[in-house]
C-alpha cells in the first residue's frame, strides 16, 4: 500500500566485515523497539514452522457441533478453542497459526523476487545507461504511475485470482523501488576510484557490476527489501480482502477476514484476531526495518 | 523554469502512451469476456455472443481496436461501459468529485495532525513524547486499513451509534449536486443540518484513508527536521540566543517543507490506492469502489478507462509536485 | 453533472408542488445500482426493480405474491384456437406520467405496445441500437426473436400478436420486465431532439411511481405518480439508497435510515427477527441450487455412483453453514412454490454407510473427483466454497476424495458447459417466469445439452415428458407431466438438489402493505408507512 523509499546510503568502507558488523549490532540494539520487534518476528518465525505441531487443530478441522463459539474467556467460549472458531466450526488459533506460515512466505517469496529483478534490471540500466536505461526507466515510471493496489488488482483478474498469481503480481508492482534504487547507487559508484581501477585492471562487465559495485550498494537495498516484506505482506491481506488474493479455505489472514465480513456484528472474533495478527506482523517487520535503518545509515548516527 | 517544464513534459509523453498500452492489453488478456458475463446463468447461443462481440468491435484486430481507443482518447471519447452503456468519462466525472473531496479531507487531516505531531517530536528528540508519538505513526503506517475501517465502523457506528455507517449524507436531504463536493453543494443547498450530516458521513473514512499518510508524514516532518536543526545555520541561530520557537519555527520548518511536500505528493497515489479499500468499506460512491465493481464485472472499457486517468491524475500532481519543489529549491532545476 | 440540472429543476418542482417535508417517504436500501433505466436491455433484478417495477407497467402483470399473470395495461386477451393469435385490448384511460422533462398530450395506444415490442425484435427498428452496444439480452434469452411471427395494431386500443409456433409459457412472458411498455410519443421527442439516449437515462412510462433523479451508485428518487391508474400510493416519494454491503444495510435499516432493505447477511437474521422495532417476512424462494454431475462421464455415468454421492451429501449442514437456515433442503429440481411441485417424491436421505454400500455395488474403490465451486454469491448459493467444503469432508468420510476447483464466473459457466467436462459442478437458477418449462425443460432437456443443461444429461424418458408439457395449454394435464417427470429425474439422480433459498425481507414494524414476489423482485406499489 505504502512505499517509503529507503535513502541511498553511503556505504561503510575500509572497516572490516567483522567490526561492520559490530558496529552495525551496535545500532541496532540501541533502537528498542527494533530489538522488540526482531524478538516479535522470530517468534512468528517459530510458530510458523512449528504450525503442526503447536496448532491444537488441524486448521481445516471443521467441528460441526461448534459453530462460531467464542474465545475461551467469553460467555460460551470452550477452553479446546482458546480464540474461538469461524463460521464453519473451524478453530480461529489453529487457522491463526498455520495463517502465519502464508504470511511469512508471501513476504519472504515476493521481497526476494522484487529484490533480485529490481536489482539485475536496475544493475543493467545503471551500468549501460543510453537507451537501455531509458528504456528501463520509462517502463518503471509506467508502472509507477499506477496505484500499486489498483495495479495488482488488475493483475491478478488477468492472471486468475490466487496466491501465487497475487504474489506475483505484488512482486511486480514492488520492484520498481528496488531499480531505482540500485540504479541510483550503480551511477554513484561508478565513477569511483575504486571502480575505475578495477575497470582498467581488466574486470569484465559481469564481474564490475555484481563483484564489485553491488557489495557496495547494500545497505539501502536491505532497508528496502525489509519495508516490502512488509508491504508484501500487507497488500496480498488487502487482495485475499477483495477476494483476489489466497482462495478459502486457505487460512491466510486476509481472506480470513472477507470470508468472515458477514459476521462482523455477531462474532467479533472472527473479524478481530486476522486484523490484528496482521497489524502485529507487519509491525514487527517495520520496527526491524527502523532499526535497520538508523543502524545503517551514517547521517542520523551523526546527529 | 520553462526548460524544466519542457523536458518533464517530453517524459510524460511516452510514458503516458506506455500506460495506455498496459491499460489497453491487459484488459485484452482478461479471461472470461463482458459478453459472456452480462448473460449469466442463461445460456448464449455462440452465434448471438459473436454479434454481440461485433457490435462492440471486440472482434477486430487489437492493434485497430488499439489505434481507434487512443483517437478516441485524445477527443475525450474513452468508450462506454459495456453494463451500463454510458459513456467511460461521464461515470469517472460524475464519480471523481467524491474519491476526491474524500482524499482532500483525509489529506488535510494528515497534514494537521502530522506535521505538528513531526515538529513536535523531532524537538523533543528520545523524550517520551517523541517516542510514543513514533510508536503511534508507526502502528498507523503498519495497520491493514481495510480491517481498521471495520473496527472503526463496529465500534463507532455500531457500538456507540455516534456516526452514520456509510454514504455521504443522510437521505433526508436532497438537494442539486452543483459541484459534486457534498460538504460544498450542502451548504449552498442552505438546507439546515445538510452541512453537519455530510461531515458526520466524512469522519470515519477520512480516518480511515488518512491514517497511513498521517504516519508517513508525520515520520517524514520528524526526520526532516532533525536533518535540518543538525544544520550549521540552525545551531548558529541558535547559539546567537534566539529563542526555540523563533528557530523551529522560522529557519528550521522552512528548509524542513521541501521533503515534506515531496512526500505528500507522493501520497497522492497511496491515497487513491487505499481509496479503494476505503471505499469498499464505507459504500462510498466513488472512483476506486467503481473500479473494482468493474474489475469483477470484466467491463474493458471502464478499467481501461480508468485506469489511463487515474495514471493520468497520479502524472500530473507528480509533476506538479516537481515544479514546486524546482520552485522551492532552485538547484535542482538544471 | 450535466444530469444535474435536470436534477435541480424537477427538484425544485418537486419542492414547490409537493412540500417535501411533510411528505410520506419511504426509503428502500438497494444492494446495488441500475445498469440503466430501459428494462429491456439489461437482465439484473437490481435494474428491474429500480425502472420495470417502478416506472413500468406491462400488458400482463404477476398477481402480487405469485407467478401467476393478471391483466395489466391488456385488459382482456383472446387465443386463436390454433394457440398462434395472441389478440390483446388495452386498457382505456391509461396516463403517461408527467414530469419536468416530458408532458404527454395523450394516452396509452396500440403503437405504444408495437414500439416497446418491436425495437427488441426487428433489428431493423431505429430504436434496436439507440444506444451503442445495446442487446435484448432477456428478449433473446426467452426465445422470443424465434417465437415472434408479428405484431400487428388491429386499432387504436387492440393489438394483435402472432406467434411461430404454440408456446406455452408466453402469456407469462409478457409479464416479465423486457416486455415493458414505453410511451412511443415521449421516445419520437427524444428523437427529434437528438438525444435518444435519455429514454435509458429518464424514463417515463405509465406506471405507480414518476422518476425524479438518479446520482450514481448514491440514491435514485421517485414520487408517487398522482395519475396512476390503479390510483395514487399511499406514500408520496419514493427513495432507493444504494448499499451494496449487507452489514450496511442492516445498519441503516437499525438505524431507522431506511424502511426496508433486501438479501441481508444470514448471520445477521436472527438479531433482526429479535430487534423490536423490525419485522422479517419470509418466502420460499423461486430457485434452486444444485450439483451436477457429469453423466456422460464414467464413473458418474453410473446411476449407482450418482446416488452413492448424493446420499453422502448433507444438505442440513450445508443449509446451516451457507445460510444460517434460512433455506430448504431441495429434493426437486423445481422448488415448492412453483405448481406441480412433486411432494410425493423422496430425497435421498443422508445415510454415509448406505453411500459406502452403494460405491461398492458399484464396483468404484478410490474415487478422487472434482468439484466446481461457483467464484460468486448468488441468491441460491450465497457461498459455493463453503457448501464444496462440507461435501469434500463428507465424501472423505466415504473414500471419495475431493479436490475444489473454481474459476473466473464467466469462465466458470463457460468451461461447465463443456460436455467432456471433468467434475461435477455447483450452479442453481433462479425461474424467470414462474413456469416449470422454466427448469425443467431449459435446464434438464436434451437441447440444452451442451449449455444450460451441466449434467450432460438426455434421458428419453424424462425429455418427452417435458416437451409434451410445453405444447400443452392444459394446466392440469401439464401437472401430470411434470409430476411425473420429477419421478424421472430423482430416479437417475443426474444432479444433487442441494437447496431452495428462503427469500428474507427484514424491514420497520411500521412498513405496511409490501408483497414479496416469488420470482425475487422488489416492488413498492401499495406499500404504506404507519408509524
Amino acid at each position: 500500500m505504502t512505499h517509503l523509499s529507503a535513502e541511498p546510503i553511503t556505504p561503510l568502507k575500509g572497516v572490516s566485515r567483522k567490526e561492520q558488523l559490530s558496529e552495525f549490532w551496535y545500532y541496532f540494539s540501541e533502537n528498542r523497539g527494533a530489538v522488540m520487534g526482531f524478538w516479535v518476528f522470530l517468534l512468528l518465525v517459530v510458530i510458523a514452522l512449528l504450525a503442526p505441531v503447536i496448532a491444537p487443530h488441524q486448521p481445516n478441522e471443521q467441528f460441526r457441533d461448534a459453530v462460531l463459539v467464542p474465545p475461551f474467556w467469553a460467555e460460551g467460549g470452550r477452553l479446546s478453542f482458546l480464540l474461538g472458531t469461524d463460521q464453519l466450526g473451524r478453530d480461529m488459533l489453529s487457522r491463526l497459526i498455520y495463517g502465519a506460515r502464508y504470511s511469512l512466505f508471501i513476504g519472504l517469496v515476493v521481497t526476494t523476487v522484487a529484490l533480485v529483478g529490481g536489482i539485475v534490471i536496475g544493475l543493467i540500466a545503471g551500468y549501460f545507461r543510453g537507451w537501455v536505461d531509458t528504456v528501463i526507466m520509462r517502463v518503471m515510471d509506467i508502472i509507477l504511475a499506477f496505484p500499486s493496489l489498483l495495479l495488482a488488482l488488475v493483475l491478478v483478474a488477468v492472471l486468475g485470482p490466487g496466491l501465487m498469481n497475487a504474489m506475483i503480481a505484488i512482486a511486480l508492482v514492488l520492484q520498481p523501488h528496488f531499480v531505482r534504487l540500485t540504479r541510483g547507487a550503480v551511477m554513484a559508484e561508478k565513477s569511483r576510484d575504486y571502480v575505475v581501477a578495477a575497470k582498467v585492471a581488466g574486470a569484465g562487465h559481469f564481474r564490475l557490476m555484481f563483484r564489485t559495485i553491488l557489495p557496495n550498494c547494500t545497505a539501502p537495498l536491505i532497508v528496502q527489501a525489509t519495508l516490502s516484506f512488509s508491504n508484501a505482506i500487507l497488500d496480498a491481506a488487502a487482495l485475499g480482502f477483495l477476494g483476489m488474493g489466497a482462495q478459502p479455505p486457505t487460512p491466510e489472514w486476509g481472506t480470513m477476514l472477507a470470508e468472515a465480513r458477514e459476521f462482523i456484528l455477531r462474532a467479533w472474533w472472527v473479524v478481530t484476531f486476522p486484523g490484528l495478527a496482521i497489524l502485529i506482523t507487519v509491525l514487527a517487520i517495520n520496527l526491524v526495518g527502523d532499526g535497520l535503518r538508523d543502524a545503517l545509515d551514517p547521517k542520523l548516527k551523526r546527529s | 523554469m520553462f526548460r524544466f517544464l519542457l523536458r518533464r513534459l517530453a517524459v510524460l509523453i511516452p510514458t503516458f502512451i506506455g500506460v495506455s498500452i498496459i491499460a489497453f492489453s491487459f484488459i485484452r488478456l482478461l479471461p472470461g469476456d463482458p459478453v459472456a458475463l452480462l448473460s449469466g446463468e442463461r445460456v448464449m447461443s455462440p452465434e448471438r455472443h459473436a454479434q454481440i462481440m461485433h457490435d462492440l468491435g471486440m472482434d477486430r484486430p487489437i492493434v485497430i481496436q488499439y489505434l481507434d481507443y487512443l483517437w478516441g482518447v485524445m477527443t475525450g471519447d474513452f468508450g462506454r461501459s459495456v453494463v451500463t452503456k454510458e459513456p467511460v468519462l461521464r461515470q469517472f466525472l460524475d464519480l471523481f468529485p467524491a474519491t476526491l473531496e474524500l482524499s482532500v479531507c483525509a489529506i488535510i487531516f494528515a497534514i494537521v495532525l502530522g506535521i505538528p505531531a513531526g515538529i513536535f517530536a523531532a524537538v523533543k528528540r528520545g523524550s517520551y513524547v517523541d517516542q510514543t508519538l513514533m510508536g503511534t505513526a508507526l502502528v498507523g503506517y503498519s495497520m491493514p486499513i481495510f480491517w481498521w475501517g471495520l473496527l472503526l465502523i463496529i465500534l463507532f457506528s455500531g457500538m456507540l451509534q455516534w456516526t452514520p455507517v456509510s454514504g455521504r449524507i443522510s437521505l433526508m436531504y436532497f438537494f442539486p449536486s452543483v459541484t459534486g463536493f457534498m460538504l460544498i453543494d450542502s451548504l449552498i443547498s442552505g438546507q439546515e443540518g445538510a452541512f453537519k450530516s455530510a461531515i458526520s458521513h466524512l469522519i470515519l473514512p477520512t480516518i480511515v484513508l488518512g491514517t497511513i499518510p498521517l504516519a508517513v508524514i508525520a515520520r517524514q516532518t520528524r526526520s526532516a527536521m532533525l536533518e535540518v536543526l543538525g544544520e550549521d545555520y540552525v545551531r548558529t541561530a541558535r547559539a546567537k540566543g534566539l529563542s526555540t520557537f523563533r528557530v523551529v519555527g522560522i529557519h528550521a520548518l522552512r528548509n524542513a517543507m521541501i521533503p515534506v511536500i515531496t512526500t505528500i505528493g507522493l501520497q497522492v497515489g497511496v491515497m487513491l490506492a487505499g481509496a479503494i479499500l476505503t471505499e469498499t468499506i464505507f459504500s462510498w460512491p466513488g472512483i476506486g469502489k467503481w473500479m473494482v465493481d468493474s474489475v469483477s464485472r470484466r467491463d474493458y472499457p471502464v478499467i481501461q478507462g480508468g485506469l489511463l486517468l487515474i495514471a493520468a491524475i497520479i502524472m500530473v500532481v507528480n509533476l506538479v509536485v516537481d515544479l514546486l519543489y524546482g520552485l522551492i529549491n532552485p538547484r535542482i532545476r538544471h | 453533472m450535466r444530469k444535474t440540472l435536470a436534477f435541480a429543476a424537477a427538484l425544485m418542482a418537486a419542492t414547490v408542488l409537493g412540500g417535501v417535508a411533510n411528505a410520506k417517504t419511504f426509503v428502500y436500501c438497494s444492494e446495488g445500482s441500475p445498469e440503466g433505466f430501459d428494462p429491456g436491455m439489461y437482465t439484473a433484478g437490481t435494474t428491474f426493480d429500480a425502472a420495470a417495477h417502478t416506472v413500468y407497467n406491462r400488458l400482463l402483470e404477476f398477481k402480487p405474491g405469485t407467478t401467476e399473470a393478471e391483466a395489466g395495461l391488456a385488459e382482456s386477451w383472446t387465443i386463436s384456437d390454433n394457440g398462434l393469435e395472441y389478440t390483446f385490448k388495452l386498457r382505456p384511460g391509461v396516463k403517461f406520467q408527467t414530469t419536468e422533462y416530458f408532458t404527454p398530450t395523450r394516452e396509452l395506444n396500440a403503437d405504444d405496445v408495437i414500439f416497446s415490442l418491436e425495437r427488441q425484435l426487428k433489428t431493423d427498428n431505429p430504436w434496436h441500437q439507440y444506444v451503442p452496444g445495446t442487446s435484448w439480452e432477456y428478449f433473446a434469452g426467452m426465445g422470443m426473436p424465434e417465437l415472434i411471427q408479428s405484431i400487428e395494431k388491429v386499432d387504436d386500443m387492440t393489438v394483435k400478436i402472432v406467434l411461430k409456433k404454440t408456446e406455452a409459457p408466453f402469456l407469462a412472458n409478457l409479464a416479465m420486465p423486457f416486455a415493458s411498455i414505453m410511451s412511443k410519443e415521449y421516445a419520437d421527442k427524444l428523437d427529434a431532439a437528438g438525444t435518444k439516449e435519455k429514454l435509458n437515462q429518464q424514463p417515463l412510462g405509465t406506471g405507480p411511481f414518476t422518476f425524479v433523479g438518479y446520482q450514481q451508485d448514491a440514491v435514485i428518487r421517485y414520487k408517487a405518480n398522482p395519475d396512476y391508474w390503479g390510483g395514487k400510493q399511499k406514500i408520496d416519494d419514493l427513495v432507493f439508497a444504494i448499499t451494496p454491503d449487507a452489514s450496511v444495510r442492516y445498519q441503516k435499516l437499525k438505524a431507522g435510515e431506511c424502511h426496508l432493505m433486501p438479501f441481508p447477511n444470514s448471520a445477521d437474521v436472527e438479531a433482526m427477527k429479535a430487534d423490536p422495532n423490525l419485522k422479517v417476512e419470509e418466502q420460499e424462494g423461486l430457485n434452486v441450487a444444485y450439483l451436477a454431475y457429469n453423466t456422460t462421464q464414467a464413473p458418474f455415468d453410473n446411476v449407482k455412483v450418482r446416488k452413492a454421492l448424493n446420499q453422502a451429501i448433507n444438505k442440513e449442514a450445508i443449509v446451516d453453514a451457507v445460510f444460517q437456515g434460512a433455506a430448504t433442503p431441495a429434493k426437486n429440481p423445481i422448488p415448492p412454490t412453483m405448481w406441480s411441485y412433486n411432494d410425493k417424491v423422496e430425497d435421498d436421505a443422508y445415510n454415509l454407510d448406505e453411500a459406502k454400500k452403494l460405491l461398492e455395488e458399484a464396483g468404484v474403490k478410490d474415487l478422487s473427483m472434482k468439484v466446481w465451486a461457483m467464484p460468486v454469491s448468488r441468491p441460491y448459493m450465497l457461498n459455493a466454497r463453503r457448501a464444496a467444503e462440507i461435501m469434500q469432508s463428507d465424501f472423505a468420510k466415504i473414500g471419495v476424495t475431493v479436490e475444489i476447483v473454481s474459476y473466473e464466473w464467466a469462465e466458470y459457466l463457460d468451461r461447465s458447459k463443456a460436455k467432456d467436462r471433468d467434475g461435477a459442478v455447483i450452479l442453481g437458477w433462479t425461474g424467470d417466469n414462474g413456469d416449470p418449462d422454466n427448469f425443467l425443460h431449459t435446464l434438464l432437456g436434451c437441447e440444452a445439452v451442451g449449455g444450460n443443461n451441466r449434467a450432460q444429461w438426455c434421458n428419453e424418458e424424462f425429455n418427452t415428458l417435458v416437451m409434451k408439457a410445453k405444447e400443452t395449454t392444459d394446466v392440469a394435464e401439464r401437472t401430470k407431466l411434470y409430476e411425473e417427470a420429477q419421478v424421472v429425474f430423482k430416479r437417475e439422480a443426474p444432479w444433487a438438489t442441494i437447496d431452495h433459498s428462503l427469500s428474507v425481507v427484514p424491514m420497520r414494524k411500521g412498513v405496511e402493505g409490501f408483497v414479496q414476489s416469488p420470482l425475487g423482485d422488489f416492488a413498492f406499489d401499495g406499500v404504506d408507512i404507519v408509524e
